[in-house]
């Protein structure tokens, strides 16, 4: 009978970016979170086969990785599309149509927000105050900022976060 | 009067504003300088004392006297910078981080030294990449230009700065939740005390700043203390350390030109809208606005003459100043549609782990979706009084202070629009509002 051990998740590149934060910290654990960030970038989800790898090289149990990846609703065990567009829902984007914007890209996209489109290209998420008031409806996509958007736009929009997935 | 000329946003609009020479050529680091050359740690936190510069990311607490709690022989003390800014409706350390990112840095140096930490990490959300980029350049050409490392100016004085992000919770902001998710943990308030000047990140002496806070610091020293508290709202008694310096209001939601502005403290909501807003929207009239992030209430349309200092908010029975962040709501805004936003918002930003708050923030959130799909009923009214009054520090059930940020809103509906929420509930629901038996749940509750 011959074992077969799976294929490691953390690749050489993501272990040395992981690395590289240890010297900035007086302890490994503190490395957690941005270590979770460099998985979430290259693989778009921090899968939980990389949750074990990840405790070995900081030193912990793979369940106290687990506990704090789990408290922050951002990380997610499925890959998101290319791009994760976040709109915002919170009261001064509200009061200016944001939660019906969101519902016209839902529409337009044809997910509902928490969902990724079939074509693995955009996901589609609610954001609570992203900070762009002044600019309100605004959505984030990726490192994009949306800002005054309406829902007249919102096939306009939707196409333009799929040429931002197509770009990446 | 003579226009206010701003200081922390004085040179957002030159072009290349994020850079160290622009900074430079405008005196910038001009004031470490003369920190690190003639001034001790001590020197500078009793002028930061003097100048009685008040935290800007929401509990006001005095900056100075909050550097004097450390430790002065303490091996390791750290620096965390609160760049969280995730209280609905405020955007003015993004802009600060953005565009001037330079004063921010030299503001966590003189900070640094007046402390004697040799690490500085800025807690940035994640949903602030601009913030983030311009922040870890601005860091790079310090360590180029020897503003960072190690004897900076040879002066002996050394000096790390880290960026950390954040992962989109709200918590992060409330100073332990910060230190914890620091840490690596989930970011679940510390009991206080200790308090983080004794016992703070990684257990050492730690101070946290607001950026905008930070911001004002490089100005004390090139001007003073005196210049500082020329502008601003004086202390009434000697226990009230009064409203000075310049404040970064932000004004958004129903007006015509939403933007964050520079303003000595104290000027009123009125004058923000009217003056600096392009007044309210579409022609219509003003009905209540947020003083200052969703946390500290409501206030009326009658009550948009109160000045916007540290005292003023509370004097109408919100919770305080907060962030300064200005919300408008037109006339045509309901009452219910704003506190199922406000509900929402902190049921989904609970951390969990006090009862009272997680189940009370989700409650009241699921009442509000009741009410606002026309099941309500007037004893629901009652019951999110209730809840508004037993979660909180202030009656002493939790941790932190987002309770008291999830019962103000409730109370402010309550207390201030009582007769507009009974008017809808039984409107909406006119065989059943009297109902008084206990509820079935509803399918839709299940939002967050
Ligand atoms: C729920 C909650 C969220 C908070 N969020 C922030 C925040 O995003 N940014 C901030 O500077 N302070 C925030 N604070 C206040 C901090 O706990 C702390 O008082 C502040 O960072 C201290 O800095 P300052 O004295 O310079 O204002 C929050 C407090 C609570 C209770
Ligand atoms: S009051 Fe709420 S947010 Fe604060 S620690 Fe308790 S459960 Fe968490
Ligand atoms: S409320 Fe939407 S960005 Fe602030």
């Amino acid at each position: 009978m011959t074992t077969t051990t799976a294929q490691p998740i953390l690749t050489p590149q993501m272990r040395a970016e992981i690395e590289a934060y240890f010297p900035r910290y007086p302890t490994k654990q503190a490395v957690t979170l941005p270590a979770l960030h460099i998985i979430n970038e290259h693989l778009r989800c921090v899968p939980e086969g990389a949750i074990p790898e990840l405790a070995k090289m900081l030193e912990l149990s793979p369940a106290q990785v687990y506990d704090t990846l789990s408290f922050y609703g951002y990380f997610k065990s499925k890959p998101c599309g290319k791009v994760r567009a976040w709109v915002c829902r919170s009261i001064s984007c509200s009061l200016r149509g944001g939660e019906e914007v969101l519902e016209a890209l839902s529409e337009k996209l044809g997910v509902a927000p928490g969902e990724t489109s079939g074509d693995g290209k955009v996901t589609l998420e609610f954001g609570e105050c992203l900070g762009l008031c002044d600019f309100a409806p605004a959505m984030l996509a990726n490192d994009t900022v949306y800002k005054n958007l309406s829902v007249e736009q919102a096939g306009d929009v939707a196409a333009q976060l799929k040429k931002q997935a197509d770009a990446k | 009067m003579a226009e206010f000329e701003p200081v922390l946003l004085a040179n957002i609009h030159k072009p290349d504003s994020h850079t160290l020479s622009v900074y430079r050529a405008a005196g910038g680091y001009a004031a470490i300088k003369k920190v690190l050359s003639t001034m001790s740690p001590v020197d500078t936190v009793e002028l930061v004392k003097a100048s009685n510069l008040r935290g800007r990311g929401g509990a006001g607490f005095p900056c100075g006297l909050k550097w004097s709690f450390l430790p002065k022989d303490a091996p390791t003390v750290y620096m965390c910078v609160n760049a969280d800014e995730s209280e609905p409706a405020t955007f003015n350390n993004r802009i600060l981080m953005e565009l001037d990112p330079h004063q921010v840095l030299e503001g966590i140096m003189i900070g640094c030294y007046a402390t004697r930490a040799q690490t500085a990490y800025i807690y940035v959300r994640c949903e602030y990449p601009t913030a983030y980029k311009r922040l870890h350049q601005a860091i790079q050409e310090c360590y180029g230009a020897g503003l960072l490392g190690q004897n900076i100016n040879g002066s002996g004085f050394n000096l790390d700065i880290y960026l950390h992000r954040g992962a989109a919770a709200y918590i992060c902001g409330e100073e332990t939740g910060l230190i914890e998710s620091l840490e690596g943990k989930r970011a679940w308030p510390r009991i206080k005390p200790p308090f983080p000047a004794i016992e703070g990140a990684f257990r050492k002496p730690t101070v946290v700043n607001n950026i905008e806070t930070l911001a004002n610091v490089p100005h004390i020293v090139n001007r003073g203390a005196d210049w500082f508290k020329s502008m601003g709202v004086p202390s009434t008694n000697p226990k009230d350390p009064g409203s000075y310096g310049p404040k970064l209001y932000c004004i958004s939601g129903h007006v015509n030109t939403p933007c964050c502005v520079e303003l000595p403290l104290g000027v009123t909501c009125r004058e923000l809208i009217e003056r600096h807003g392009g007044g309210v929207w579409k022609g219509r009239k003003g009905k209540m606005a947020i003083p200052g992030g969703m946390s500290m209430g409501l206030l009326t349309e009658k009550e948009f003459d109160t000045p916007l200092d540290f005292a003023g908010p509370g004097k109408v029975g919100c919770l305080g100043l907060g962030t300064a962040a200005v919300t408008v709501m037109d006339e045509t805004v309901s009452i219910v549609d704003y506190l199922n936003n406000a509900c929402r918002f902190f049921a989904h930003e609970s951390c969990g782990q006090c009862t009272p708050c997680r189940e009370g923030t989700s409650w009241s959130s699921r009442l509000m979706t009741r009410i606002l799909s026309g099941k309500g009923r007037l004893k629901d009214l009652e019951i999110l009084q209730s809840i508004s009054q037993s979660i909180g520090i202030m009656p002493g059930t939790t941790i932190c202070g987002l309770a008291d940020g999830a019962a103000w809103p409730l109370k402010n509906a309550l207390g201030k629009f009582r007769g507009e929420l009974e008017e809808y509930i039984k409107k909406t629901n006119p065989g059943g509002y009297q109902q008084e038996e206990p509820a079935m749940a509803l399918v839709e509750l299940a939002h967050h």
